[in-house]
């Protein structure tokens, strides 16, 4: 859809820092994330973890949260693509309009 | 142009955020009272974030057009619309989903409910209308949006001035870090994927633009 | 300021005399809110009994349509011949067209909520009449922030090719807290006990939107209306 040119080959690479900087935050944020999940919790105000769960509490929950996570997911990719088909038929005829103007001159 | 520089990190970026937000969901503790299903938190809040900034963008570029009358706000208004339309489909949708099980009911028309519906009808009327309205209708539209954007501070402080069913917007400030975490994690996969989206849509709107303008040479001739 | 004022009467005026001779918006509009009334009643009304605290509700829906009704004509007459141009053209303050249109229109609405609200205490077994002045309060600025977000958009969409259908689905968004907070205040005065400290949040609540609405629309006509 767009291309990093020639003009903006330094861009490019400041792109690339960027997004290696990002990942590599990233990892190290997961990391630490996982050494303090399997540190015991401590009971809090408001949203409190619990210790066990009962089994028969987690079925009927588990359709909704895949359906909640599913529909976000179907969503923006969704959108995206009918973003890409719409940019696709426009540049289309872009194209067309620009050889016909060249056509005429 | 700052669109097709920044339109690869972005998308990168957010590629990134959203494949690792499951992880690092799955690791934050189960909450006391609500178990697996309040786990729909980590999208449902991010999605609504994401849906101010979007109308908040919108509010801007519109009063921005309306006043100065430059066309790339309109064209940034038009895309902000309807990603921020997108995003609160999804938290009407993932909203119910998780209240059926921590509420027992699937809606209830208390304050902060009704003003997100009436948001998303605001925003799906701003569409339509740029879609059918015909010539002069972006200026109506613009000031649609201004009233879009003044909707949301409305909104957001619903649960603090009527009783609602719906979590105080005090609760995210003051989560633990274990919830934090994940939640501003898949914040900041979702306000990226909402810049990814806007770059893209208004790049569409600038496609359209100059196709228009290529028309208009094309018949002078 | 006076100019502003005389401006606003002069349009209201010349509203006024045109609807005088004719009296098409004023018949039609009525007929109107009568058939809706008489509708919500066959259907709301079982064996002589109302159902519980729907007049309030009902009320405000009538309201509302009627108004969208009587405000996709307000610019009607200056649709044809350029008329609205020529008033654009015209070195007077725009937002004093606004108001002059306003005025109109809340004159018509409250011929037909009078009607209206008549029929529904009637229909409905609905104890209006118990605080009228209240009732009254709450009609007239829940109909003033209706109109005034409803004159605005008119005003816009006059050139606009599906005017009729976009109205509707521009209008009912934003006002729909403006509606919500007249029934809200009614039906707290219908109540078998009145709550009057509900009603009168209702009526604080609209008073501030209208402040608002009718700030931002005389604020941004000028802009909305230039070429």
């Amino acid at each position: 859809m767009t291309r990093l040119d020639g003009r903006g080959s330094d861009h490019g690479r400041a792109a690339v820092l960027a997004v290696a900087l990002v990942v590599l935050c990233a990892g190290v944020t997961g990391g630490l994330t996982t050494v303090r999940a399997q540190q015991p919790e401590a009971a809090q105000d408001g949203f409190v973890p619990m210790s066990d769960i009962p089994p028969e509490d987690q079925l009927p929950a588990a359709p909704l949260l895949v359906a909640a996570y599913s529909v976000v997911w179907a969503l923006a990719i969704g959108y995206l693509w009918t973003i890409w088909r719409r940019l696709g038929m426009v540049e289309r005829e872009l194209a067309d309009v620009t050889r016909r103007i060249g056509e005429k001159e | 142009m700052l669109t097709k520089r920044l339109f690869p990190v972005l998308t990168v970026v957010s590629l990134f955020l959203f494949v690792t937000a499951p992880i690092v969901i799955v690791r934050a503790p189960y909450e006391s009272t609500m178990g697996l299903v309040q786990k729909i938190f980590y999208f449902h809040v991010p999605s609504w974030m994401a849906m101010f900034l979007s109308v908040f963008i919108l509010g801007v570029a519109s009063a921005i057009y309306l006043f100065r009358r430059t066309a790339s706000a309109d064209r940034l208004a038009v895309a902000a619309a309807e990603v921020a339309a997108v995003f609160g489909l999804m938290g009407l949708i993932t909203g119910p989903l998780w209240g059926v099980k921590a509420w027992g009911v699937w809606w209830q028309w208390d304050a902060r409910l009704t003003m997100a519906v009436i948001l998303e009808l605001i925003l799906v009327a701003y569409l339509l209308l740029r879609q059918y309205g015909g010539p002069g209708s972006d200026r109506l539209a613009a000031g649609l949006g201004i009233a879009a954007m003044a909707n949301v501070p409305i909104l957001y402080m619903s649960t603090e001035i009527w009783r609602t069913v719906h979590p105080l917007t005090s609760v995210v400030p003051t989560l633990p870090a274990e919830f934090g975490l994940p939640l501003w994690w898949s914040a900041a996969g979702f306000i990226v994927l909402c810049l990814t989206l806007l770059s893209v849509r208004s790049r569409l709107e600038e496609q359209r633009a100059s196709l228009e303008r290529l028309y208009l040479a094309l018949e002078e001739d | 300021m006076t100019g502003f004022c005389k401006v606003a009467w002069l349009v209201l005026r010349k509203d006024l005399r045109v609807e005088s001779r004719s009296r098409e918006m004023l018949f039609t509009t009525l007929f109107f809110a009568v058939s809706c009334v008489l509708v919500f009643s066959v259907v709301f009304v079982r064996g002589g009994q109302a159902v519980e605290g729907a007049a309030g509700g009902i009320l405000w829906v009538v309201i509302a349509f009627s108004g969208t009704l009587a405000l996709g004509r307000t610019f009607e007459r200056e649709r044809h011949h350029d008329a609205l141009r020529g008033l654009l053209l015209a070195p007077v303050d725009h937002p004093a067209l606004y108001v002059g249109k306003l005025l109109g229109v809340l004159l018509l609405l409250g011929v037909v909520e009078v009607v209206v609200v008549v029929m529904v205490a009637f229909l409905f077994g609905a104890p209006f009449f118990q605080h009228v002045w209240r009732l009254l309060t709450l009609l007239s600025l829940g109909t003033i922030g209706f109109a005034s977000v409803g004159t605005l958009f008119s005003a816009m969409l006059v050139r606009t090719g599906n005017r009729a259908v976009l109205l509707p689905v521009l209008l009912f968004p934003v006002t729909i807290p403006v509606l919500m907070m007249g029934v809200v205040g009614t039906t707290a005065l219908l109540q078998p006990e009145p709550d009057l400290a509900m009603a009168r949040v209702g009526i604080g609540v609209l008073f501030f939107f209208d402040v608002v609405f009718v700030t931002l629309a005389l604020w941004t006509f000028e802009a909305l209306m230039a070429e």
